[in-house]
Protein backbone atom coordinates (compact mmCIF):
# COMPACT_ATOMS: atom_id res chain seq x y z
CA UNK A 1 0.00 0.00 0.00
CA UNK A 2 1.28 3.41 -0.93
CA UNK A 3 0.37 6.42 1.09
CA UNK A 4 -1.07 9.20 -1.08
CA UNK A 5 -2.19 11.64 1.55
CA UNK A 6 -0.51 12.32 4.85
CA UNK A 7 -1.96 14.75 7.33
CA UNK A 8 0.15 15.62 10.36
CA UNK A 9 -0.88 17.53 13.50
CA UNK A 10 -3.47 19.57 11.68
CA UNK A 11 -5.07 22.34 13.73
CA UNK A 12 -7.74 24.85 12.92
CA UNK A 13 -9.23 27.41 15.21
CA UNK A 14 -11.74 30.17 14.52
CA UNK A 15 -10.93 32.62 17.29
CA UNK A 16 -11.48 30.74 20.54
CA UNK A 17 -13.31 27.87 18.82
CA UNK A 18 -11.10 24.90 18.00
CA UNK A 19 -12.58 23.24 14.91
CA UNK A 20 -9.82 20.71 14.45
CA UNK A 21 -6.88 19.60 16.54
CA UNK A 22 -4.22 16.92 16.41
CA UNK A 23 -5.53 15.49 13.15
CA UNK A 24 -3.19 12.72 11.99
CA UNK A 25 -4.27 10.61 9.05
CA UNK A 26 -2.50 8.56 6.42
CA UNK A 27 -4.59 7.66 3.39
CA UNK A 28 -3.41 4.83 1.16
CA UNK A 29 -4.04 4.32 -2.52
CA UNK A 30 -7.41 2.85 -3.53
CA UNK A 31 -8.81 3.03 -0.01
CA UNK A 32 -12.48 3.79 0.60
CA UNK A 33 -12.73 5.72 3.84
CA UNK A 34 -15.84 6.83 5.68
CA UNK A 35 -15.71 10.00 7.77
CA UNK A 36 -18.32 9.98 10.51
CA UNK A 37 -19.19 12.26 13.37
CA UNK A 38 -22.00 14.39 14.75
CA UNK A 39 -22.78 17.85 13.33
CA UNK A 40 -19.97 20.23 14.16
CA UNK A 41 -17.48 17.45 14.86
CA UNK A 42 -15.06 18.81 12.25
CA UNK A 43 -15.66 16.49 9.27
CA UNK A 44 -16.29 19.17 6.70
CA UNK A 45 -13.57 21.35 8.24
CA UNK A 46 -11.17 18.48 7.59
CA UNK A 47 -12.28 18.16 3.95
CA UNK A 48 -12.15 21.93 3.54
CA UNK A 49 -8.58 22.05 4.83
CA UNK A 50 -7.33 19.20 2.66
CA UNK A 51 -8.91 20.71 -0.47
CA UNK A 52 -7.56 24.16 0.29
CA UNK A 53 -10.83 25.92 0.98
CA UNK A 54 -9.78 26.64 4.56
CA UNK A 55 -6.25 27.44 5.61
CA UNK A 56 -5.20 25.32 8.61
CA UNK A 57 -3.83 27.18 11.63
CA UNK A 58 -0.91 24.77 11.80
CA UNK A 59 0.17 21.30 10.74
CA UNK A 60 1.19 19.62 7.55
CA UNK A 61 -0.63 18.17 4.56
CA UNK A 62 1.35 16.09 2.10
CA UNK A 63 -0.14 14.78 -1.09
CA UNK A 64 1.86 12.44 -3.30
CA UNK A 65 5.02 13.50 -1.48
CA UNK A 66 4.34 17.17 -1.93
CA UNK A 67 3.39 19.76 0.66
CA UNK A 68 0.03 21.20 -0.37
CA UNK A 69 -0.64 23.33 2.70
CA UNK A 70 -1.83 26.78 1.80
CA UNK A 71 -2.45 26.06 -1.88
CA UNK A 72 -5.77 27.32 -3.27
CA UNK A 73 -8.45 24.75 -4.23
CA UNK A 74 -7.74 25.13 -7.96
CA UNK A 75 -4.10 24.13 -7.57
CA UNK A 76 -4.98 21.20 -5.34
CA UNK A 77 -7.59 20.10 -7.88
CA UNK A 78 -5.02 20.19 -10.65
CA UNK A 79 -2.65 18.10 -8.49
CA UNK A 80 -5.31 15.44 -8.06
CA UNK A 81 -7.61 15.98 -5.08
CA UNK A 82 -11.17 16.74 -6.03
CA UNK A 83 -14.36 17.08 -4.02
CA UNK A 84 -18.12 17.13 -4.18
CA UNK A 85 -20.41 19.20 -2.00
CA UNK A 86 -23.17 18.60 0.47
CA UNK A 87 -25.19 21.17 -1.43
CA UNK A 88 -24.50 20.37 -5.11
CA UNK A 89 -22.43 23.06 -6.81
CA UNK A 90 -23.49 23.03 -10.44
CA UNK A 91 -24.12 25.59 -13.18
CA UNK A 92 -27.80 25.87 -12.34
CA UNK A 93 -29.18 27.52 -15.46
CA UNK A 94 -27.40 25.17 -17.85
CA UNK A 95 -28.26 21.68 -19.03
CA UNK A 96 -26.64 18.59 -17.53
CA UNK A 97 -24.70 18.11 -20.76
CA UNK A 98 -23.41 21.70 -20.77
CA UNK A 99 -22.38 21.38 -17.13
CA UNK A 100 -20.19 18.41 -17.91
CA UNK A 101 -18.98 19.86 -21.19
CA UNK A 102 -17.68 22.85 -19.26
CA UNK A 103 -16.17 20.59 -16.60
CA UNK A 104 -14.33 18.62 -19.27
CA UNK A 105 -13.18 21.74 -21.09
CA UNK A 106 -11.78 23.40 -17.97
CA UNK A 107 -10.08 20.16 -16.96
CA UNK A 108 -8.60 19.48 -20.38
CA UNK A 109 -7.52 22.89 -21.59
CA UNK A 110 -4.71 25.13 -20.44
CA UNK A 111 -2.98 28.17 -21.91
CA UNK A 112 -3.86 28.87 -25.54
CA UNK A 113 -6.01 25.75 -25.61
CA UNK A 114 -8.57 27.79 -23.70
CA UNK A 115 -9.15 29.69 -26.94
CA UNK A 116 -10.13 26.56 -28.84
CA UNK A 117 -13.88 25.99 -29.30
CA UNK A 118 -15.59 24.73 -26.16
CA UNK A 119 -17.58 22.18 -28.10
CA UNK A 120 -16.05 19.49 -30.23
CA UNK A 121 -17.40 16.10 -31.18
CA UNK A 122 -14.74 14.10 -29.35
CA UNK A 123 -15.35 16.00 -26.12
CA UNK A 124 -19.11 15.60 -26.55
CA UNK A 125 -18.58 11.85 -26.88
CA UNK A 126 -16.56 11.82 -23.66
CA UNK A 127 -19.32 13.76 -21.91
CA UNK A 128 -21.95 11.31 -23.15
CA UNK A 129 -20.03 8.28 -21.95
CA UNK A 130 -19.53 10.00 -18.59
CA UNK A 131 -23.30 10.57 -18.45
CA UNK A 132 -23.81 6.86 -19.07
CA UNK A 133 -21.44 5.85 -16.29
CA UNK A 134 -23.24 8.04 -13.81
CA UNK A 135 -26.64 6.94 -15.13
CA UNK A 136 -27.84 10.48 -15.79
CA UNK A 137 -28.02 10.23 -19.58
CA UNK A 138 -31.83 10.48 -19.38
CA UNK A 139 -31.40 13.98 -17.98
CA UNK A 140 -28.85 15.04 -20.62
CA UNK A 141 -30.80 18.09 -21.79
CA UNK A 142 -32.58 18.96 -18.57
CA UNK A 143 -31.68 22.27 -16.93
CA UNK A 144 -29.78 21.51 -13.72
CA UNK A 145 -31.95 23.67 -11.49
CA UNK A 146 -34.98 21.51 -12.37
CA UNK A 147 -33.31 18.18 -11.53
CA UNK A 148 -34.46 15.93 -8.68
CA UNK A 149 -32.08 16.16 -5.72
CA UNK A 150 -30.58 12.70 -6.29
CA UNK A 151 -29.74 13.44 -9.90
CA UNK A 152 -28.28 16.81 -9.00
CA UNK A 153 -26.07 15.07 -6.44
CA UNK A 154 -24.92 12.62 -9.08
CA UNK A 155 -24.18 15.49 -11.45
CA UNK A 156 -22.17 17.26 -8.76
CA UNK A 157 -20.11 14.14 -8.10
CA UNK A 158 -19.78 13.37 -11.81
CA UNK A 159 -18.37 16.88 -12.33
CA UNK A 160 -15.87 16.38 -9.53
CA UNK A 161 -14.80 13.07 -11.06
CA UNK A 162 -14.21 14.46 -14.55
CA UNK A 163 -10.53 15.12 -13.87
CA UNK A 164 -10.05 11.50 -12.74
CA UNK A 165 -8.63 12.66 -9.42
CA UNK A 166 -6.32 10.49 -7.32
CA UNK A 167 -8.45 11.30 -4.29
CA UNK A 168 -12.09 12.26 -4.35
CA UNK A 169 -13.70 13.64 -1.21
CA UNK A 170 -17.48 13.43 -1.10
CA UNK A 171 -19.31 15.59 1.39
CA UNK A 172 -22.45 13.70 2.44
CA UNK A 173 -23.29 12.10 -0.89
CA UNK A 174 -26.61 10.75 0.42
CA UNK A 175 -27.90 13.77 2.35
CA UNK A 176 -31.34 14.75 1.16
CA UNK A 177 -31.77 11.41 -0.59
CA UNK A 178 -34.66 9.12 0.33
CA UNK A 179 -33.93 5.84 2.10
CA UNK A 180 -35.07 3.85 -0.97
CA UNK A 181 -32.76 5.70 -3.32
CA UNK A 182 -29.59 5.86 -1.28
CA UNK A 183 -28.11 2.44 -2.09
CA UNK A 184 -28.87 2.81 -5.80
CA UNK A 185 -27.16 6.18 -5.83
CA UNK A 186 -24.12 4.96 -3.92
CA UNK A 187 -23.79 1.88 -6.13
CA UNK A 188 -23.58 4.10 -9.21
CA UNK A 189 -21.01 6.39 -7.62
CA UNK A 190 -18.79 3.70 -6.12
CA UNK A 191 -18.86 1.59 -9.27
CA UNK A 192 -17.84 4.52 -11.47
CA UNK A 193 -15.08 5.55 -9.06
CA UNK A 194 -13.80 1.99 -8.73
CA UNK A 195 -13.29 1.93 -12.51
CA UNK A 196 -11.04 4.96 -12.23
CA UNK A 197 -9.29 3.41 -9.19
CA UNK A 198 -10.05 6.57 -7.27
CA UNK A 199 -9.27 6.76 -3.57
CA UNK A 200 -12.48 7.90 -1.91
CA UNK A 201 -13.11 9.64 1.38
CA UNK A 202 -16.69 10.41 2.12
CA UNK A 203 -18.55 12.04 4.94
CA UNK A 204 -21.60 10.07 5.93
CA UNK A 205 -24.19 10.02 8.70
CA UNK A 206 -25.88 6.83 7.59
CA UNK A 207 -24.21 3.82 9.22
CA UNK A 208 -25.82 1.43 6.75
CA UNK A 209 -23.99 3.21 3.96
CA UNK A 210 -20.77 3.23 5.96
CA UNK A 211 -20.96 -0.51 6.65
CA UNK A 212 -21.69 -1.34 3.06
CA UNK A 213 -19.12 0.70 1.16
CA UNK A 214 -16.29 1.58 3.45
CA UNK A 215 -13.18 -0.36 4.51
CA UNK A 216 -11.98 2.11 7.08
CA UNK A 217 -13.62 4.68 9.31
CA UNK A 218 -12.44 8.00 10.67
CA UNK A 219 -14.65 9.09 13.53
CA UNK A 220 -14.60 12.76 14.48
CA UNK A 221 -15.65 14.23 17.78
CA UNK A 222 -15.12 17.85 18.84
CA UNK A 223 -12.48 18.48 16.20
CA UNK A 224 -10.48 15.36 16.94
CA UNK A 225 -10.27 11.94 15.41
CA UNK A 226 -11.37 9.61 18.19
CA UNK A 227 -11.17 6.45 16.14
CA UNK A 228 -9.32 5.41 12.98
CA UNK A 229 -9.92 1.71 12.33
CA UNK A 230 -11.37 -0.84 9.92
CA UNK A 231 -15.14 -0.46 9.66
CA UNK A 232 -16.23 -3.48 11.71
CA UNK A 233 -13.87 -2.52 14.49
CA UNK A 234 -14.79 1.16 14.45
CA UNK A 235 -18.52 0.61 14.64
CA UNK A 236 -18.21 -1.30 17.93
CA UNK A 237 -15.66 1.06 19.43
CA UNK A 238 -17.10 2.37 22.70
CA UNK A 239 -16.04 5.95 21.97
CA UNK A 240 -17.66 5.88 18.55
CA UNK A 241 -20.80 4.35 19.98
CA UNK A 242 -20.99 6.99 22.64
CA UNK A 243 -20.12 10.12 20.69
CA UNK A 244 -20.97 9.36 17.07
CA UNK A 245 -23.52 6.63 16.57
CA UNK A 246 -25.24 7.75 19.72
CA UNK A 247 -26.33 4.47 21.19
CA UNK A 248 -25.34 5.62 24.66
CA UNK A 249 -27.64 8.57 24.18
CA UNK A 250 -30.51 6.34 23.12
CA UNK A 251 -29.92 4.04 26.04
CA UNK A 252 -29.90 6.84 28.55
CA UNK A 253 -33.03 8.24 27.00
CA UNK A 254 -34.73 4.88 27.20
CA UNK A 255 -33.68 4.53 30.81
CA UNK A 256 -34.87 8.01 31.56
CA UNK A 257 -38.18 7.22 29.93
CA UNK A 258 -38.43 4.05 31.95
CA UNK A 259 -37.69 5.97 35.09
CA UNK A 260 -40.25 8.56 34.12
CA UNK A 261 -42.76 5.76 33.53
CA UNK A 262 -41.87 4.29 36.89
CA UNK A 263 -42.49 7.63 38.56
CA UNK A 264 -45.88 7.85 36.92
CA UNK A 265 -46.79 4.44 38.23
CA UNK A 266 -45.81 5.22 41.73
CA UNK B 1 -15.99 25.23 -42.62
CA UNK B 2 -16.27 24.89 -38.91
CA UNK B 3 -16.63 28.57 -38.11
CA UNK B 4 -19.19 29.42 -40.73
CA UNK B 5 -22.19 30.18 -38.63
CA UNK B 6 -25.24 32.36 -39.05
CA UNK B 7 -23.97 35.25 -36.98
CA UNK B 8 -20.69 35.47 -38.86
CA UNK B 9 -22.54 35.35 -42.18
CA UNK B 10 -24.99 38.00 -40.96
CA UNK B 11 -22.20 40.25 -39.72
CA UNK B 12 -20.30 39.85 -42.97
CA UNK B 13 -23.35 40.78 -45.04
CA UNK B 14 -24.00 43.79 -42.82
CA UNK B 15 -20.34 44.74 -43.17
CA UNK B 16 -20.45 44.64 -46.98
CA UNK B 17 -23.78 46.46 -47.19
CA UNK B 18 -22.55 49.24 -44.90
CA UNK B 19 -19.28 49.36 -46.81
CA UNK B 20 -21.07 50.27 -50.03
CA UNK B 21 -23.72 52.34 -48.30
CA UNK B 22 -20.94 54.49 -46.86
CA UNK B 23 -20.48 56.19 -50.23
CA UNK B 24 -24.15 57.03 -50.62
CA UNK B 25 -25.53 57.66 -47.17
CA UNK B 26 -26.45 61.12 -45.97
CA UNK B 27 -23.88 62.84 -43.82
CA UNK B 28 -26.05 62.80 -40.69
CA UNK B 29 -26.77 59.09 -41.09
CA UNK B 30 -23.07 58.35 -41.39
CA UNK B 31 -22.38 60.45 -38.33
CA UNK B 32 -24.97 58.54 -36.37
CA UNK B 33 -23.58 55.30 -37.71
CA UNK B 34 -20.10 56.22 -36.51
CA UNK B 35 -21.38 57.03 -33.06
CA UNK B 36 -23.34 53.77 -32.99
CA UNK B 37 -20.24 51.80 -33.89
CA UNK B 38 -18.20 53.59 -31.24
CA UNK B 39 -20.79 53.13 -28.49
CA UNK B 40 -21.62 49.65 -29.72
CA UNK B 41 -17.97 48.66 -29.28
CA UNK B 42 -18.14 49.66 -25.62
CA UNK B 43 -21.42 47.79 -25.20
CA UNK B 44 -19.72 44.74 -26.71
CA UNK B 45 -17.30 44.79 -23.79
CA UNK B 46 -20.21 45.20 -21.38
CA UNK B 47 -21.94 42.25 -23.02
CA UNK B 48 -18.94 40.06 -22.25
CA UNK B 49 -18.89 41.29 -18.64
CA UNK B 50 -22.66 40.93 -18.35
CA UNK B 51 -22.47 37.30 -19.43
CA UNK B 52 -19.95 36.83 -16.64
CA UNK B 53 -22.56 38.21 -14.25
CA UNK B 54 -20.98 41.64 -13.86
CA UNK B 55 -22.35 45.08 -14.65
CA UNK B 56 -20.11 48.12 -14.77
CA UNK B 57 -21.47 51.62 -14.17
CA UNK B 58 -18.12 53.13 -15.03
CA UNK B 59 -16.97 52.21 -18.48
CA UNK B 60 -16.88 55.86 -19.42
CA UNK B 61 -13.50 55.59 -17.71
CA UNK B 62 -12.07 53.53 -20.56
CA UNK B 63 -14.11 55.37 -23.17
CA UNK B 64 -12.71 58.64 -21.81
CA UNK B 65 -9.14 57.36 -21.60
CA UNK B 66 -9.35 56.13 -25.20
CA UNK B 67 -10.79 59.43 -26.39
CA UNK B 68 -8.37 61.64 -24.46
CA UNK B 69 -5.33 59.51 -25.27
CA UNK B 70 -6.07 59.79 -28.98
CA UNK B 71 -6.93 63.47 -28.72
CA UNK B 72 -3.84 64.34 -26.67
CA UNK B 73 -1.61 62.65 -29.22
CA UNK B 74 -3.02 64.97 -31.88
CA UNK B 75 -1.84 67.88 -29.71
CA UNK B 76 1.73 66.67 -29.98
CA UNK B 77 1.55 66.19 -33.71
CA UNK B 78 0.32 62.66 -34.35
CA UNK B 79 -2.61 62.48 -36.73
CA UNK B 80 -2.65 59.02 -38.17
CA UNK B 81 -5.96 57.32 -37.31
CA UNK B 82 -4.36 53.88 -37.08
CA UNK B 83 -1.86 55.11 -34.56
CA UNK B 84 -4.32 57.22 -32.58
CA UNK B 85 -6.94 54.50 -32.28
CA UNK B 86 -4.31 51.90 -31.49
CA UNK B 87 -2.85 54.12 -28.77
CA UNK B 88 -6.29 54.91 -27.28
CA UNK B 89 -7.20 51.23 -27.22
CA UNK B 90 -3.89 50.25 -25.69
CA UNK B 91 -4.00 52.98 -23.02
CA UNK B 92 -7.42 51.79 -21.87
CA UNK B 93 -6.33 48.17 -21.99
CA UNK B 94 -3.34 48.85 -19.76
CA UNK B 95 -5.46 50.76 -17.27
CA UNK B 96 -8.06 47.96 -17.24
CA UNK B 97 -5.29 45.45 -16.67
CA UNK B 98 -3.99 47.38 -13.67
CA UNK B 99 -7.38 48.17 -12.11
CA UNK B 100 -8.44 44.61 -12.85
CA UNK B 101 -6.24 43.32 -10.04
CA UNK B 102 -8.45 45.19 -7.60
CA UNK B 103 -11.83 44.96 -9.36
CA UNK B 104 -11.73 41.23 -10.00
CA UNK B 105 -12.22 40.74 -6.27
CA UNK B 106 -15.61 42.47 -6.28
CA UNK B 107 -19.04 41.37 -7.49
CA UNK B 108 -22.47 42.85 -7.91
CA UNK B 109 -23.13 46.39 -6.81
CA UNK B 110 -19.58 46.78 -5.45
CA UNK B 111 -18.07 46.00 -8.82
CA UNK B 112 -20.53 48.31 -10.57
CA UNK B 113 -19.96 51.27 -8.29
CA UNK B 114 -16.23 50.82 -7.85
CA UNK B 115 -15.97 51.18 -11.60
CA UNK B 116 -18.05 54.32 -11.40
CA UNK B 117 -15.82 55.67 -8.66
CA UNK B 118 -12.75 55.24 -10.83
CA UNK B 119 -14.48 56.84 -13.80
CA UNK B 120 -15.41 59.85 -11.70
CA UNK B 121 -11.79 60.21 -10.65
CA UNK B 122 -10.88 60.53 -14.31
CA UNK B 123 -13.72 63.00 -14.79
CA UNK B 124 -12.46 65.03 -11.87
CA UNK B 125 -8.90 65.04 -13.15
CA UNK B 126 -9.97 66.19 -16.62
CA UNK B 127 -12.23 68.92 -15.26
CA UNK B 128 -9.39 70.25 -13.10
CA UNK B 129 -6.81 70.19 -15.88
CA UNK B 130 -6.72 73.59 -17.58
CA UNK B 131 -4.25 72.35 -20.19
CA UNK B 132 -6.87 69.92 -21.48
CA UNK B 133 -9.51 72.64 -21.71
CA UNK B 134 -11.17 71.70 -18.41
CA UNK B 135 -14.94 71.28 -18.87
CA UNK B 136 -14.80 72.72 -22.42
CA UNK B 137 -12.37 70.08 -23.70
CA UNK B 138 -10.52 70.77 -26.91
CA UNK B 139 -10.94 70.06 -30.59
CA UNK B 140 -9.31 67.24 -32.48
CA UNK B 141 -8.05 67.86 -36.00
CA UNK B 142 -9.13 65.59 -38.82
CA UNK B 143 -7.02 62.43 -38.87
CA UNK B 144 -4.92 61.08 -41.72
CA UNK B 145 -4.95 57.47 -42.82
CA UNK B 146 -1.48 56.06 -43.50
CA UNK B 147 -0.46 59.23 -45.28
CA UNK B 148 -3.81 59.81 -46.97
CA UNK B 149 -5.22 63.12 -45.78
CA UNK B 150 -8.88 63.37 -46.82
CA UNK B 151 -10.72 66.66 -46.80
CA UNK B 152 -14.34 67.70 -46.33
CA UNK B 153 -16.87 64.89 -46.35
CA UNK B 154 -14.18 62.37 -47.30
CA UNK B 155 -12.85 62.55 -43.74
CA UNK B 156 -16.02 61.04 -42.33
CA UNK B 157 -16.38 58.60 -45.22
CA UNK B 158 -12.88 57.27 -44.66
CA UNK B 159 -13.26 57.25 -40.90
CA UNK B 160 -16.48 55.28 -41.28
CA UNK B 161 -14.73 52.68 -43.45
CA UNK B 162 -11.87 52.50 -41.00
CA UNK B 163 -14.21 52.09 -38.02
CA UNK B 164 -16.45 49.64 -39.81
CA UNK B 165 -13.52 47.43 -40.72
CA UNK B 166 -12.10 47.22 -37.21
CA UNK B 167 -15.51 46.88 -35.58
CA UNK B 168 -16.31 44.03 -37.94
CA UNK B 169 -13.07 42.22 -37.05
CA UNK B 170 -13.59 42.74 -33.32
CA UNK B 171 -17.25 41.71 -33.39
CA UNK B 172 -16.62 38.50 -35.32
CA UNK B 173 -13.69 37.87 -32.98
CA UNK B 174 -15.89 38.28 -29.90
CA UNK B 175 -18.56 36.06 -31.37
CA UNK B 176 -16.04 33.27 -31.98
CA UNK B 177 -14.41 33.90 -28.64
CA UNK B 178 -17.70 33.37 -26.82
CA UNK B 179 -17.73 29.84 -28.18
CA UNK B 180 -14.30 28.98 -26.84
CA UNK B 181 -13.61 27.45 -23.44
CA UNK B 182 -12.42 30.78 -22.01
CA UNK B 183 -15.42 32.56 -23.56
CA UNK B 184 -17.82 29.94 -22.25
CA UNK B 185 -16.33 30.27 -18.79
CA UNK B 186 -18.35 33.51 -18.51
CA UNK B 187 -21.32 31.27 -17.89
CA UNK B 188 -19.38 29.11 -15.44
CA UNK B 189 -18.20 32.07 -13.37
CA UNK B 190 -21.63 33.69 -13.41
CA UNK B 191 -23.34 30.48 -12.32
CA UNK B 192 -20.91 29.07 -9.79
CA UNK B 193 -17.45 30.34 -8.94
CA UNK B 194 -16.86 27.62 -6.35
CA UNK B 195 -17.31 24.97 -8.98
CA UNK B 196 -14.92 26.75 -11.33
CA UNK B 197 -12.27 26.83 -8.61
CA UNK B 198 -12.80 23.15 -7.87
CA UNK B 199 -12.47 22.31 -11.54
CA UNK B 200 -9.01 23.78 -11.33
CA UNK B 201 -9.30 27.30 -12.75
CA UNK B 202 -9.31 30.73 -11.18
CA UNK B 203 -12.62 32.57 -11.44
CA UNK B 204 -10.85 35.87 -10.76
CA UNK B 205 -8.50 35.25 -13.64
CA UNK B 206 -11.47 34.68 -15.94
CA UNK B 207 -13.00 37.95 -14.75
CA UNK B 208 -9.71 39.77 -15.22
CA UNK B 209 -9.40 38.63 -18.82
CA UNK B 210 -12.95 39.74 -19.58
CA UNK B 211 -12.36 43.03 -17.84
CA UNK B 212 -9.25 43.84 -19.84
CA UNK B 213 -11.12 42.99 -23.02
CA UNK B 214 -13.98 45.31 -22.05
CA UNK B 215 -11.42 48.04 -21.37
CA UNK B 216 -9.76 47.55 -24.75
CA UNK B 217 -12.98 47.83 -26.77
CA UNK B 218 -14.17 50.78 -24.67
CA UNK B 219 -10.87 52.52 -25.44
CA UNK B 220 -11.34 51.74 -29.11
CA UNK B 221 -14.85 53.23 -28.99
CA UNK B 222 -13.61 56.33 -27.21
CA UNK B 223 -10.80 56.98 -29.69
CA UNK B 224 -13.22 56.58 -32.60
CA UNK B 225 -15.66 58.94 -30.94
CA UNK B 226 -12.99 61.59 -30.47
CA UNK B 227 -12.10 61.44 -34.17
CA UNK B 228 -15.74 61.27 -35.30
CA UNK B 229 -16.87 64.31 -33.34
CA UNK B 230 -13.58 66.16 -33.72
CA UNK B 231 -13.78 67.20 -30.11
CA UNK B 232 -13.24 65.78 -26.64
CA UNK B 233 -14.85 67.06 -23.47
CA UNK B 234 -15.36 65.46 -20.06
CA UNK B 235 -19.15 65.61 -20.05
CA UNK B 236 -19.68 63.60 -23.19
CA UNK B 237 -16.63 61.34 -22.76
CA UNK B 238 -16.04 60.60 -19.10
CA UNK B 239 -19.04 61.60 -17.00
CA UNK B 240 -21.14 58.99 -15.21
CA UNK B 241 -24.14 59.50 -17.49
CA UNK B 242 -21.96 58.30 -20.37
CA UNK B 243 -21.42 55.05 -18.46
CA UNK B 244 -25.16 54.91 -17.97
CA UNK B 245 -25.70 55.19 -21.72
CA UNK B 246 -23.53 52.12 -22.29
CA UNK B 247 -25.55 50.14 -19.77
CA UNK B 248 -28.70 51.47 -21.45
CA UNK B 249 -27.48 50.19 -24.81
CA UNK B 250 -26.63 46.80 -23.32
CA UNK B 251 -30.12 46.45 -21.81
CA UNK B 252 -31.67 47.67 -25.06
CA UNK B 253 -29.68 45.17 -27.11
CA UNK B 254 -29.77 42.20 -24.81
CA UNK B 255 -26.80 39.90 -24.42
CA UNK B 256 -28.05 37.20 -26.75
CA UNK B 257 -25.88 38.08 -29.71
CA UNK B 258 -23.01 40.38 -30.58
CA UNK B 259 -24.86 41.79 -33.59
CA UNK B 260 -27.67 43.01 -31.34
CA UNK B 261 -25.22 45.34 -29.62
CA UNK B 262 -24.81 47.50 -32.70
CA UNK B 263 -28.49 47.43 -33.56
CA UNK B 264 -29.13 48.52 -29.98
CA UNK B 265 -26.53 51.27 -30.22
CA UNK B 266 -28.12 52.57 -33.42
CA UNK B 267 -31.63 52.46 -31.96
CA UNK B 268 -30.28 54.37 -28.97
CA UNK B 269 -28.83 57.06 -31.26
CA UNK B 270 -32.17 57.31 -33.08
CA UNK B 271 -34.20 57.62 -29.90
CA UNK B 272 -31.83 60.17 -28.45
CA UNK B 273 -31.50 62.26 -31.59
CA UNK B 274 -35.22 62.43 -32.27
CA UNK B 275 -36.17 62.84 -28.64
CA UNK B 276 -33.80 65.78 -28.44
CA UNK B 277 -35.03 67.29 -31.66
CA UNK B 278 -38.73 67.07 -30.92
CA UNK B 279 -38.69 67.46 -27.17
CA UNK B 280 -35.58 69.40 -26.21
CA UNK B 281 -37.00 70.06 -22.74
CA UNK B 282 -37.93 66.55 -21.74
CA UNK B 283 -35.97 64.27 -24.08
CA UNK B 284 -34.60 62.39 -21.08
CA UNK B 285 -38.15 61.45 -20.20
CA UNK B 286 -38.53 59.83 -23.61
CA UNK B 287 -35.22 58.04 -23.19
CA UNK B 288 -36.25 56.77 -19.76
CA UNK B 289 -39.69 55.81 -21.04
CA UNK B 290 -38.22 53.72 -23.82
CA UNK B 291 -35.90 51.99 -21.37
CA UNK B 292 -38.91 51.20 -19.20
CA UNK B 293 -40.80 49.86 -22.21
CA UNK B 294 -37.86 47.65 -23.19
CA UNK B 295 -37.53 46.21 -19.70
CA UNK B 296 -41.27 45.55 -19.50
CA UNK B 297 -41.92 44.20 -22.96
CA UNK B 298 -38.51 42.92 -24.13
CA UNK B 299 -36.66 41.96 -20.97
CA UNK B 300 -34.01 40.21 -23.03
CA UNK B 301 -33.55 43.20 -25.29
CA UNK B 302 -33.97 43.70 -29.00
CA UNK B 303 -32.47 40.32 -29.74
CA UNK B 304 -35.45 38.57 -28.17
CA UNK B 305 -37.45 39.79 -31.21
CA UNK B 306 -35.18 37.67 -33.40
CA UNK B 307 -35.52 34.73 -31.03
CA UNK B 308 -39.30 35.03 -31.08
CA UNK B 309 -39.28 35.15 -34.86
CA UNK B 310 -37.18 31.98 -34.99
CA UNK B 311 -39.44 30.19 -32.54
CA UNK B 312 -42.58 31.05 -34.48
CA UNK B 313 -40.92 29.78 -37.65
CA UNK B 314 -39.96 26.47 -36.31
Amino acid sequence: MTAVLEVRDLQKSFGAVVAAKDINVTVNEHEIIGIIGANGAGKTTFVNMVTGYLKPTSGQIEFAGRNIMGLPPRDITVLGISRSFQVPQVFASESVFDNLLMAYAITEETGMGLLAPLYNDERAARVDSHLERYKIADYRNAVSSTLPQGIRKLLDIAMAAVSKPTILMLDEPTSGISAEEKFGLMDIIMEALAEDKTTVLFIEHDMEIVERYVSRVLAFYQGQIICDAPTAEALVDPGVREFVIGEEYHRTRTEAAARQGGADNA
Amino acid sequence: MRYLDKTVVGLSIAFLVLLFADFFMAEWVRFMGLQSLARGAVALGLLVLWRTGLVSFGHALYFGIGAYAAAMLTLVGYHDAFFLVFAGTLASGILAYLLGFLLRRYRGIFFALLNMAFSMILYGVIVKTEELGSTDGFSVLAPTFLGYAPEGEAVQTTLFLFTLFFTYIVTVGVHLYLKTTLGGMSMAVRENEIRVEYLGYSAEKVIHVKYVFSGLVAGFGGAIMALAIGQVDPDSMANWNVSGEFVFITILSGIGNVAATFIGAFVFELIRTYAFEYAPLFWQLILGGSLLAIIMFLPNGIWSLVDRLRKSEG
